[in-house]
């Protein structure tokens, strides 16, 4: 597992440094590394959140949003109309709820459909991992500033350390 | 259904006003005719036309003013796009940029696809900025008043949000002419 405070810093020394998004337990220590560093700015609904990073970046910033993937679903929208239509580029960290059908039952359709979702709208996406963290970086910062949209990391349970590992 | 009593100028002709006393803010305009006849009216590259996502505007320039808290962002709105995005409403006064002026246009329908009424008439969209936490909060009809306090709120402490009551009358505008790449390059630069 890794700390959360390792994961953050290595996506600060990637350039990102405006964050915004909606709580799920999976991002919780995250976030809460974020909140310490005073870096990350609430925001009540997913797609609020992507349009708050749409408008840091054109003001010079270079944003993530963090989400549990059922806020993809009230998200998708803006993604679509704002984010590909204008070529505004953000990292989505999406955390993976109902991955192989293990979670609670809200949880799974979106678990299932998530990634030919993100297909389908041309989202690049990938799983982040321990063993893969340093190339998942990599493909990350290369990813967002080589074709300008939104790219997807995607977070299973376990991987980063939560508030409650 | 007749609009509010008072209620004389349309949109257009507010927009009108509200542009003319713009210097050099940014200004962010959501979807529908809102965006057609700014960009017809009085067109520059600090203006940013959100042509697709309704109800986001304001989250937009909330990123822009949390991002450049030395720039004023003024962002112009309709009444069903505050509507869809309300929670932003409670963003914005939660996290008070003071820079951040909400000009909402409200004629009580949905304009850009044909009228249908909206719930503005009976939702009080002033009164719901003023309890998120608005700082000031103002509600006019008449231009000589919209000007008044635009202008106000151009050099006061926000957030802030003045509520213009117009017609449902419509110009005849068409499409805003640039492609989304460019509006997206255009206030980029514009901010730098
Ligand atoms: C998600 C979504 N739903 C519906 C629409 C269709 N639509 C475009 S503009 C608009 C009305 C906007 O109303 P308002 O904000 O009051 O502006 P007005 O045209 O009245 O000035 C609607 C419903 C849309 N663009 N996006
Ligand atoms: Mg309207």
């Amino acid at each position: 597992m890794i700390e959360s405070d390792s994961f953050v810093q290595a996506l600060q020394d990637i350039g990102f440094d405006f964050f915004t998004g909606v709580p799920d337990s999976i991002l919780g220590g995250i976030i809460a590394t974020l909140v310490e560093r005073r870096l990350y700015t609430p925001a009540v609904r997913e797609d609020e959140a992507v349009a708050m990073a749409a408008g840091a970046y054109m003001a010079g910033k270079v944003p993530t949003v963090l989400m549990q993937n059922s806020g993809l679903g009230t998200s998708l929208n803006t993604l679509i109309s704002l984010n590909l239509i204008y070529r505004q580029p953000c990292l989505l960290l999406i955390s993976w709820r109902g991955f192989q059908g293990q979670d609670a039952p809200e949880h799974l359709v979106m678990g299932q459909s998530m990634t030919q979702l993100l297909d389908a709208v041309r989202i690049p996406h990938r799983t982040f991992t321990e063993q893969s963290a340093v190339d998942d970086f990599k493909w990350t910062a290369q990813t967002f500033m080589k074709m300008h949209v939104p790219v997807a990391l995607l977070l299973k349970k376990g991987v980063v350390k939560g508030i409650q590992p | 259904m007749r609009p509010e009593e008072g209620t004389i100028q349309s949109r257009s002709r507010a927009i009108e006003a509200v542009m003319s006393l713009i210097t050099d803010q940014l200004v962010i305009i959501c979807n529908g005719f809102p965006s057609r006849e700014a960009f017809h009216l009085a067109d520059r590259p600090q203006n940013f036309y959100m042509i697709g996502s309704m109800g986001v505007a304001p989250a937009i320039g909330l990123g822009v003013a949390l991002s450049k808290p030395e720039k004023k962002v003024i962002v112009l709105d309709g009444d069903g796009n505050v509507l869809m995005g309300m929670g932003t409403l409670a963003t914005v006064g939660a996290l008070r940029p003071k820079n951040f002026v909400h000009v909402v246009f409200d004629n009580e329908v949905y304009g850009s696809t044909g009228n249908q009424p909206t719930f503005s008439r009976v939702v009080r969209l002033d009164q719901v900025a003023k309890a998120a936490g608005y700082v000031n909060v103002e509600r006019v009809h008449e231009r000589e008043d919209l000007v008044y306090e635009f202008k106000d709120m151009l050099a006061k402490e926000g957030p802030s949000m003045l509520l213009v009551k117009v017609t449902d009358q419509a110009d005849d505008v068409g499409r805003v002419l640039l492609e989304p790449p460019d509006i997206t390059q255009r206030f980029k630069k514009a901010i730098e």
